[in-house]
């Protein structure tokens, strides 16, 4: 390849071009994306599990730092991830549009012209008897497609295993082409609902929400829903979850009559691309809280985080409307039990014999910092405690600034509300990725040739060495050799 | 019955079908060792001799494949769903499907030869699966209650059977290539299929699975849309599974359009059935991700 000629470029773009739409390439970059999804499944992502890669980061230093800036904990949305796959793209469209074209021009064509030399192919064969038209009877009644020429035949069978290779191809087209659509255009946003509240289908109803690029609230389904019951059995014996059933009230669009709906986990709600997910559960403790004069200054459910398969919930209860400010931070236990080893904890996650552990805390909430909180986390570094108590259901800790008292429970259910206008098509181009694999794995492809000049030869060719010709080639023997 | 007397039913299945598998196994090792027959000048395999001793072997494993469907089928009905909810089920399940592989393909081919890996493999499956996995028999999480269920795992059990088979072939033809590019074959090896046998029998077995592998992924992917909110999410089992499809994918293109043939394209089959393996192993002991229920 010359670049001095005034075409250079031209003539590096056309090399290019044609280097990254070649099979080998496209075969590269297949095994290329696939050795790079592997630290993905090896170091914790931060989609999957940011609380991991804070772990993992904090523990390994400058290594952590280092594979931090090479992307290794967001594999899957990396430069380099992303730059295989692209290329990857493209190079599958090089390969398989052409090879497509080609493909719909042979389909009128008639097989090549037959060899010149037929002892060299396969199955070779002089026949005792036979002529050219008892041939072409059986091979038309075979399905074959058939070349008559002055003294030979020349036929082939099995086009649609091509057809079904492309096909599969295709497909992988459109399915790389759905999840970027998904990922363009879609959007996945999760919100905690407790049992009783409502929830509406806007940005700032959400704990969080991820848009596509070319996604805003403005493409917002308008629907709200409203959360009447949530449901968990537990097995008896294991403490293993056996079905979660939420009911909600659902209004489509948002105002219109609710209707009565049941969320589970494999039975997602479904409005058009969007879907409604139950996630998650757990409990919000519900709390009255009192200044010095008895006046309600904080009263509620709060949403309590589970730590472990028995429910035990870790969460904060802030009261920033108190002088001086108060906070506690909380654990709630369902199933009370205690032993001298664990201390207080669970032993079932039903909610049979609740206690609320609770330490209370004065001074400054750090509310006006501007610094965002975690709302399930009290930041003590300026406060001071002052007291610590554990409650029954009912019962009422004075701290001295004021009270609180443990009124109830509530559960409260994590919804993953999904948005994907790609899936479809990812569907689709699954279903017909398996048909064409199918059919190309599973058609023989071959040709005949029957020859009659001095004397009457076949020979036969089976594409990737398919089995089945030889016997072929033996029944087209014995039907020309038969005198009838 | 009740569940529990299912259950210990289906261990006593799995039981016998190892006690079975055993016996199996000896017929083979019988049916290698003693068709020996020394000469003055050299030593010579008779295996007309011990034809018998392989077709017991034969016999044996169609019976412990009985025993060990019926453990399978008898742990389902004590769970009151498909048995394929922790890895004990799915190393049972796994097992009847190798062997089950290996049995279906004897019908077609001659593999007897293969009764002994096979066997051995299976044993140790079961083996493994008994000491260590083994957990009571418990319903299933919410998670898992569809019937994806059935449609994903069996798919996935199936096509690890197979491919598994495949590796073991591929196997086969590395030790005896090997041993043939040193001079002839030795006397017990002169009973194996030739090495473009071997070569083509594991590309078949790929070729004829690796659509029902695509199935299991897509039908994972089908699942995961309706219980986790997303048909794709590089969960470890997910990002591994796609290296397994990818590595099989790149064994049938290197076959069909590169032309690999041999040692080459054993060694690649080996590979990607090692990612499956890791797949199992790996993911499912150490791994983090959605793929670990109850345990293991």
């Amino acid at each position: 390849m010359s670049t001095d000629t005034p075409l250079g470029s031209v003539a590096l773009l056309r090399w290019t071009w044609r280097q990254l739409t070649s099979m080998r390439t496209a075969l590269l970059l297949l095994m290329l994306l696939g050795l790079a999804s592997i630290p993905g499944s090896l170091f914790p992502q931060r989609t999957q599990n940011p609380m991991k890669v804070r772990d993992y980061l904090a523990s390994h230093g400058a290594l952590g730092s280092l594979l931090d800036r090479l992307r290794f904990f967001d594999v899957y949305s990396s430069p380099w991830f992303s730059a295989i796959y692209l290329l990857l793209f493209i190079s599958l469209i090089g390969c398989v549009l052409p090879r497509t074209m080609e493909h719909l021009r042979a389909i009128g064509k008639k097989p090549p012209l037959t060899p010149q030399n037929l002892d060299r192919m396969e199955g070779f064969a002089v026949l005792a008897n036979g002529d050219l038209d008892k041939a072409e009877a059986w091979l038309r009644k075979k399905r074959f497609r058939i070349r008559r020429e002055a003294h030979a035949i020349s036929a082939e069978k099995g086009y649609s295993r091509e057809t079904g290779n492309l096909l599969f191809h295709l497909s992988l087209i459109l399915i790389l082409v759905a999840v970027g659509v998904g990922a363009l255009f879609g959007s996945k946003g999760e919100a905690i609902v407790n049992v009783g509240e409502r929830f509406v289908n806007t940005p700032t109803s959400y704990d969080s929400l991820v848009f596509g690029k070319f996604q805003s609230d403005q493409t917002m389904q308008s629907f709200s829903l409203r959360v009447t019951d949530f449901s968990a059995k537990y097995d008896s014996a294991t403490n293993a979850p056996q079905d979660y059933t939420l009911k909600v009230g659902a209004a489509k669009p948002i105002g219109t009559p609710e209707k009565k709906t049941i969320i589970k986990v494999n039975s997602p709600l479904t409005y058009g691309n969007t879907k409604i997910y139950l996630q998650a559960n757990g409990y919000s403790p519900v709390v009255t809280v009192r200044d010095k004069s008895g006046l309600i200054t904080f009263h509620g459910p709060v949403t309590f985080l589970p730590q472990d398969g028995n429910l035990t919930s870790v969460g904060a209860i802030k009261v920033p409307d108190m002088n001086p400010q108060i906070g506690f931070v909380g654990s709630f236990i369902p199933t009370y039990d205690r032993n001298s080893k664990r201390g207080a904890f669970s032993a079932f996650p039903e909610v049979l014999d609740p206690r609320l552990l609770l330490s209370v805390w004065k001074g400054s909430l750090g509310l006006d910092s501007g610094i965002p909180q975690s709302v399930y986390r009290l930041d003590t570094s300026k406060m001071q405690r002052i007291a610590l108590k554990q409650l029954a259901l009912g019962e009422t800790l004075n701290f001295g600034e004021g009270s609180i008292t443990f009124d109830g429970w509530r559960s409260w259910v994590n919804l993953q509300i999904v948005d994907d206008p790609g899936k479809l098509y990812a569907l689709v181009g699954a279903i017909l990725a398996i048909l064409g694999l199918l059919l190309s794995l599973f058609t023989r492809q071959r040709r005949i040739w029957v020859k009659a000049s001095n004397r009457v030869e076949i020979a036969g060719l089976a594409k990737n060495s398919a089995p089945g010709l030889d016997e072929e080639l033996a029944q087209l023997k014995k039907w020309m050799e038969n005198e009838l | 019955m009740s569940s529990r007397q299912l259950a210990y039913l289906s261990n006593y299945s799995i039981y016998s079908a190892m006690f079975i598998y055993t016996v199996a196994f000896f017929s083979h090792a019988v049916e290698v060792a003693f068709s020996v027959r020394n000469t003055e000048t050299s030593t010579k395999f008779d295996f007309a001799r011990t034809d018998k001793s392989g077709r017991i072997g034969t016999a044996m494993m169609i019976l412990g494949q009985i025993f060990l469907t019926s453990g399978v089928i008898l742990r389902g009905l004590s769970a009151h769903r498909a048995p394929w909810g922790n890895m004990y089920e799915f190393s049972i399940t796994g097992a009847m499907a190798f062997s089950g592989a290996y049995l279906f393909a004897l019908i077609k081919y001659k593999i007897r030869w293969l009764g002994l890996p096979v066997s051995i493999s299976v044993l140790l499956t079961l083996g493994t699966a008994v000491a260590v996995l083994y957990r009571p028999s418990a319903p299933l999480v919410p998670a898992l209650k569809s019937t994806w269920l059935i449609i994903h795992v069996s798919a996935a059990i199936i096509s690890g059977g197979v491919f598994l088979l495949a590796n073991t072939i591929a196997a086969t033809y590395l030790i005896l290539d090997r041993i043939e590019s040193r001079g002839e074959r030795n006397e017990w090896a002169k009973k194996l299929p030739s090495l473009e046998y071997l070569d083509q029998l594991s590309y078949r077995l790929v070729a004829f699975v690796f659509p029902l592998w695509t199935f299991a992924v897509i039908a994972g992917a089908i699942w995961a849309e309706s219980a986790w909110g997303r048909y794709w999410g590089w969960d470890p089992k997910e990002t591994w599974a796609f290296i397994t499809w990818i590595a099989y994918a790149a064994y049938l293109h290197a076959r069909v359009t590169v032309g690999w043939r041999g040692r080459r394209a054993a060694w690649l089959c080996l590979f990607a059935g090692s990612t499956f393996l890791f797949n199992y192993v790996y993911v499912n002991i150490w791994g983090t991700g959605r793929h670990t229920y109850s345990g293991l």
